[in-house]
C-alpha cells in the first residue's frame, strides 16, 4: 500500500521537507511557527477542497462552511460540554462529512455552476445560524479561549499537532486519489458521459468524494481550533470559500500538492499585507484576474516549456504508471 | 437479443427518431444506415440510456430497458463508442481502459489500494488486442485522431460486453485506417464471440461487413434485411444509394 508513495519522484524531497518542518521550532521564531500552523490548517483545508475541484470538477464554491461547521462541532463540545477533548477533536471532521452528504445530496442533483450556486445558498445559511443563534455560538463575537488539553496549547505544542495531523491527512488523500477510487473520479472530471456509460454511478462517486473533501475540511477545522483557541462567524463566510478556491487555482488545481503552495502563498500575502486594509479583496482580485489570463492551470500545474510554444497543453495528469 | 418496438424521441418539435424498429440477434454484426440526420446516434444514444424515449419498447432479453440510466444499462452488458471520441484526454492512454475495466469487476469505489496494481493485465490484454500497447503511458489527449477512435473502442470493451455499440467507429479516418478498423472490429466479433451494433456511411464497408443492415430516414426504419436483400431494395435505392 505505501510501496506507491516510496516510488514516487517527489518522495526524497517530501521526506527532507517534513524532516526541516519537525526541527523548525528549534532555530525559528514563535511568530513563524505560529504562522506556519496556521499555512498547514490552510493548505489542509484548500487541499480537501481540490479533491472536489481539482480531481473531481465539482464546483465546492462554498468548501469554508465545511471548515467552520468542524471548528464550531469541536469548539461548542469542548466549551459547552464535559466531554473528552479528544471526542470532541473527533466529532468535528465526522459533523462536517454529515453536513457535507446532507448538502451534497441537493447539490449533486443540479451540474457545475448551479451546483456551486446551490452549495452556496445551503452554506450561507449555516453561516447565518452561526451567526444569529447568539445563545449557542456567540454570535458574531464568536467564542474564545476554547479550552484544548496543554501538550496541544502552546505554540510548539499546537504546530507539531497540527504538522502531524496534516502530514497523516496528505498521506490518506495521496492513497485515495492513486486509488480505484481516485482513478474513477479523475475519469469523471474528464468525461462524466463516458462514465457513465462505462457502467460507474457518477452522482453516487461524487458524493461519496464530497464526503470525504468535507470530512478532511472538518479535520482543518478542528485544527483551526487547536491553533487559534477561538470560532467566530468568518469562518463559514463565502469569503474564506472563495480564497481557499483561488488557493487551489493559484497552486495548480490538477497537480496533488499545488493548493498546499496556493495556501502558503496567499496566508503569507495576507499576514504580511494585512486582511484589514481594504486592500485585500483587491490583491486576491488581481491574482484571479492574472491567473485566468496567464497561468490557467496554476503554478505548479503549468508546463512553462510548452506556454511559451502553444497554449495547447495535456498536463493535467499527474499520475503515470 | 435486442429488440427495438416502434422508437420515438423528439426533441421540443423536431422528430428525431419516429418509428424505429431493430432486431438483433446475438452473434451477429448489424449495420444501421441512413443519411444524415436519420437519427442513427439518436438511436444508439436511447439504446445505452443517453436519452429516454417519448414512446415504444427496448428489448434486452425480453426486459425493457428504455427507462434505466446509463450505467445500469452497461451493467446489463451493452457497451459503446461514441462518434465524437469520447475519452478521458488528461488521462494516460492505459487508464482509459483501466477504468472500465475496474468499472466491469466493480473495483470503481475500492479505496486505499493503489489502482496501478489492479486490472492491469486484462487492461493490458485489451490494449495488446487493438494496438495501443506502445502507447500506453501517452496521454490520451495528446493522440493522433485515429488512434482515439480505435482508444474509444478499447475502452468499451474494457466492459466485457456482449452486445458493443459503435457509432460510425471510422468516422474521419483515412481509407487505410479504416480498413484496419474494420478488420480489427471483425476480429473481435469473432475472437470474443460478441454481437455488435454499428452505424457507418461507409457503403462498402457496411454491405462488406455486416451481417444484417436497418436502413432509417427521417427517424424512421424503411427496413431491415440481409445485405443482399436491402441492396436490391428499391426504396433504399432511391432514399439512400440513388443519390450516390
Ligand atoms: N440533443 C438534441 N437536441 C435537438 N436536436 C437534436 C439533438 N440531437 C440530435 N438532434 C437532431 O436530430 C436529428 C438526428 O440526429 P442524429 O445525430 O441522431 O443523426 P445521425 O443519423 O446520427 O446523423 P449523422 O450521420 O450526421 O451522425 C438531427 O437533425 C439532429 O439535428
Ligand atoms: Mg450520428
Amino acid at each position: 500500500m505505501f510501496g506507491e508513495l516510496i516510488r514516487q519522484k517527489s518522495f526524497g524531497v517530501s521526506v527532507a521537507i517534513f524532516i526541516m518542518l519537525l526541527l523548525a521550532p528549534s532555530f525559528l521564531p514563535r511568530f513563524y511557527i505560529y504562522l506556519m500552523a496556521v499555512i498547514f490548517v490552510t493548505a489542509l483545508l484548500a487541499m480537501s477542497l481540490n479533491l472536489c475541484v481539482g480531481h473531481g470538477m465539482l464546483f465546492q464554491f462554498h468548501h469554508g462552511v465545511f471548515y467552520g461547521v468542524g471548528a464550531y462541532t469541536a469548539g461548542l463540545l469542548l466549551v459547552k460540554t464535559s466531554l473528552p477533548w479528544w471526542i470532541a477533536l473527533i466529532a468535528g471532521p465526522l459533523a462536517a462529512a454529515f453536513a457535507g452528504l446532507l448538502i451534497g445530496m441537493f447539490c449533486i442533483r443540479l451540474n457545475r455552476l448551479y451546483f456551486g450556486m446551490l452549495q452556496i445558498s445551503l452554506g450561507s445559511l449555516i453561516w447565518a445560524i452561526a451567526f444569529r443563534w447568539y445563545d449557542l455560538t456567540g454570535g458574531d463575537d464568536g467564542i474564545h479561549g476554547i479550552p484544548v488539553p496543554d501538550f496541544i496549547a502552546s505554540t510548539t505544542g499546537s504546530y507539531f499537532f497540527v504538522l502531524i495531523v496534516t502530514v497523516i491527512c496528505l498521506l490518506l488523500m495521496f492513497l485515495i486519489l492513486k486509488s480505484p477510487f481516485g482513478s474513477t473520479l479523475q475519469a469523471i472530471r474528464d468525461n462524466p458521459e463516458r462514465c457513465a456509460a462505462v457502467g460507474i454511478n457518477v452522482r453516487h462517486h461524487q458524493l461519496i468524494t464530497i464526503v470525504i473533501a468535507t470530512f478532511f475540511g472538518g479535520v482543518a477545522g478542528i485544527l483551526f481550533v487547536v491553533v487559534e483557541g477561538s470560532i467566530f462567524p468568518d469562518l463559514l463566510f463565502w469569503t474564506l470559500s472563495l480564497e481557499i478556491f483561488i488557493m487551489c487555482l493559484l497552486g495548480g488545481w490538477f497537480t496533488f500538492a499545488g493548493p498546499i503552495l496556493g495556501a502558503a502563498i496567499i496566508v503569507s500575502l495576507r499576514t504580511f499585507v494585512g486582511t484589514y486594509t481594504e486592500y485585500w479583496t483587491l490583491i486576491l482580485g488581481v491574482i484571479l484576474i492574472l491567473l485566468i489570463f496567464f497561468l490557467p492551470e496554476g503554478i505548479m500545474g503549468t508546463n512553462y516549456r510548452q506556454l511559451f510554444r502553444s497554449r495547447v497543453k495535456y498536463n493535467g495528469e499527474y499520475q503515470t504508471e | 437479443m435486442l429488440r427495438i418496438k416502434n422508437l420515438h424521441k423528439a426533441f421540443d418539435d423536431f422528430k428525431a427518431v419516429d418509428g424505429a424498429h431493430l432486431s438483433v440477434d446475438k452473434g451477429q454484426l448489424v449495420a444501421v444506415i441512413g443519411p444524415n440526420g436519420a437519427g442513427k446516434t439518436t438511436l444508439f444514444n436511447l439504446i445505452c440510456g443517453q436519452l429516454q424515449p417519448d414512446k415504444g419498447q427496448i428489448l434486452l432479453a425480453d426486459e425493457d430497458i428504455g427507462k434505466l440510466p446509463p450505467h445500469v444499462i452497461c451493467r446489463k452488458g451493452i457497451a459503446r463508442s461514441f462518434q465524437i471520441a469520447n475519452i478521458f484526454p488528461r488521462l494516460s492512454v492505459f487508464r482509459n481502459v483501466q477504468v472500465s475495466v475496474l468499472s466491469q469487476q466493480k473495483l470503481s469505489n475500492k479505496l486505499f489500494h493503489p489502482a496501478a496494481q489492479l486490472a492491469v493485465d486484462e487492461t493490458n490484454h485489451i490494449l495488446d488486442s487493438v494496438g495501443l500497447l506502445d502507447k500506453k503511458r501517452d496521454l490520451a489527449g495528446s493522440l493522433s485522431h485515429g488512434d482515439k477512435r480505435i482508444l474509444e473502442i478499447a475502452i468499451a470493451m474494457g466492459n466485457e460486453p456482449e452486445l458493443l455499440i459503435l457509432d460510425e467507429p471510422t468516422a474521419g479516418m483515412s481509407p487505410e485506417e479504416t480498413t484496419t478498423t474494420m478488420a480489427l472490429i471483425q476480429r473481435l466479433a469473432a475472437d470474443q464471440g460478441l454481437t455488435i451494433l454499428f452505424c457507418e456511411h461507409d457503403m462498402e464497408v457496411v454491405f462488406g461487413v455486416a451481417q444484417s443492415i436497418m436502413v432509417m430516414q427521417q427517424g424512421k426504419t424503411i427496413v431491415q434485411d440481409d445485405p443482399l436483400t436491402v441492396r436490391q431494395n428499391i426504396e433504399v435505392q432511391q432514399a439512400y444509394l440513388g443519390d450516390e
